[in-house]
């Protein structure tokens, strides 16, 4: 029944499956190759199998296909379910789930390959960069065409967040990905020096800004509110924390290169305003929070919302952590050491994986027509399984960075360094196996899921859902 | 004007549309139109509807 009196849940679908697809491959990945600190023959000599290639590779694949698939359907969804529209277009539509599987394969076989543009979280080369701004034009009619067609008065605060996500993204991959193609495969950024290091840490710190928050707070204001059956706690509030929260993180990126060749006014003001980020972010995280006030209880019983609620208790911490390690010199002791690896997995796993998991838990038995999940006790499993894989894991990391921070800059009285770095490298192999052993934990469950979703919709019919004629 | 002028003004302009966020979001005018908009995600309850189920839980 593929009218215009129904929404488009194909589009969806797709996207919802593979964002558990592209989790568990990504995360493989990533426990790969946190195997490989621990025990290097793990490349087996294969050049394609060096740390170097595949550390990109699962970035990509977390960020951009796990990550970017859960924003595709959850967008999607939402911006139907909450204009009272169809999607503007399905041709379109599936114009995007095919061109971002494309991008998504094309990484997969040139990263390992080798060809990359060495700018960290926009690897892909020139070619690929044109399917991905072509995807992401049409993403941006399809989104933007569906709230124009809205049959409600208003737009609601989570397609403001999804907005604003398109939108930045589409400005951040055109600015940074500038640059002179000398072959197929090959291309020279088009900005110098230091000004490209900005340019670089102005898209990278807005990719965590915009993609890993703006777009995920997007789901939050949907899928919490939902779940807990009631609105969100302050509407107010979050037309101020949208405001605040996209205003505030576009001047932040200079904090990626303190100490560096940047002139310093400008790491004083990246310093800034991340230290100003704390109170927009905190905002959200206590609206997504006192949404369930009054309704408690229900964390005790419903294992998705602990999934949800528990990703926001992550937000609130890697977005105080991420201020504080802005600081100067906090950042001295902390830059290029594994703490900056925990905070980003406290971030990426703890808030991005986990609303994501909360969020398609809630999706896919609505999207084939089952009430709840095939086994609500492996949802629970689940969650205490990748909340152990996390605390494991950023726990290591942390201490792992504050020792190699403490190392690298210890001197002795002549002002010779006091240890030489495989001394450091030696008193991290402890950390390292937690680290993995965090990553293959958080990993299993999302295999748990897999199953749980496989369970769940093995022979049923895709759900088809009426718009509500009552606008 | 040089440019630190400019700067400042920019700075105290962005300030003053910020506080304006803040009074336009909580003007009592905003009440009612935020109410509905926050009620959004639930008008559509009970269409959930398919060949397989009667409508679903929260």
């Amino acid at each position: 029944m593929d009218t215009a009196s129904t929404y488009n849940y194909k589009v969806v679908r797709q996207f919802s499956i593979m964002t558990i697809v592209w989790g568990i491959v990504g995360m493989s990945v990533g426990v790969l190759i946190a195997a490989q600190l621990m025990w290097p023959a793990l490349n087996f000599d294969i050049p394609w199998l060096t740390y170097s290639r595949l550390r990109p590779l699962h970035t990509n694949a977390v960020i951009f296909a796990f990550g970017g698939s859960a924003l595709f359907a959850t967008s999607y969804y939402v911006v139907q379910r909450t204009c009272q529209a169809r999607l503007f277009s399905n041709g379109l539509a599936a114009f995007t789930f095919w061109g971002w599987q494309l991008v998504i394969l094309s990484a997969a076989i040139t990263l390992p390959l080798g060809i990359t543009t060495s700018k960290e979280y926009a690897e892909l080369e020139w070619p690929i960069d044109i399917l991905i701004t072509l995807v992401w034009v049409a993403y941006a009619v399809v989104f933007f065409g569906t709230i124009m067609k809205r049959r409600t008065k208003h737009i609601y605060v989570a397609n403001w967040f999804y907005g604003a996500f398109i939108l930045t993204v589409a400005v951040l991959h055109l600015v940074n990905s500038a640059a002179l193609p000398v072959s197929a495969m090959k291309s020279y950024s088009a900005y110098p020096g230091a000004i490209d290091a900005m340019v670089q840490w102005w898209y990278g710190h807005n990719a965590v800004g915009f993609f890993l928050t703006a777009g995920f707070l997007g789901m939050m204001y949907y899928f919490i509110p939902k779940q807990a059956n009631r609105p969100v706690y302050s509407y107010r509030l979050s037309v101020v924390h949208f405001w605040a929260l996209i205003s505030t993180y576009m001047w932040a990126g200079p904090h990626h290169l303190h100490y560096t060749a940047l002139p310093d006014w400008a790491q004083s003001l990246g310093m800034v305003f991340s230290l100003i980020l704390l109170a927009p972010s905190w905002g959200g995280m206590i609206n997504g929070m006192m949404t369930l006030s009054g309704a408690w209880h229900k964390l005790r019983t419903d294992p998705i919302l602990k999934f949800l609620i528990v990703s926001l208790s992550f937000y609130g911490m890697s977005t105080f952590e991420g201020p504080m390690m802005a600081i100067k010199t906090v950042n001295a002791l902390s830059h290029y050491t594994d703490w900056t690896i925990g905070h980003v997995h406290s971030g990426a796993l703890g808030w991005v994986a986990l609303v994501s998991i909360g969020s398609m838990y809630f999706l896919i038995p609505r999207l084939f027509g089952r009430e709840q999940m095939y086994s609500v006790k492996l949802i629970d499993v689940h969650f205490w399984v990748s909340t152990i894989g996390v605390v494991l894991y950023i726990a290591a990391m942390w201490i792992a960075g504050v020792m190699q921070g403490l190392m690298w800059r210890a001197v002795n009285d002549d002002g010779t360094l006091t240890y030489s770095f495989v001394e450091s490298l030696e008193r991290m192999y402890p950390f390292y196996f937690v680290r993995f052993l965090g990553g293959a934990i958080f990993l299993s469950g999302m295999l748990i899921m897999a199953y749980n979703v496989y369970k769940t919709i093995a022979g049923q019919r895709p759900a088809v859902a009426a718009i509500p004629q009552t606008a | 004007m040089d440019l630190v002028t400019l700067r400042s003004i920019f700075t105290v302009l962005v300030f003053v549309a910020f506080i304006g966020v803040w009074i336009w979001a909580w003007s009592s005018k905003r009440k009612q139109a935020f109410d509905e908009a926050a009620n959004l995600p639930f008008v559509e309850d009970g269409t959930d509807t398919n060949t397989h189920t009667k409508g679903l839980q929260p």
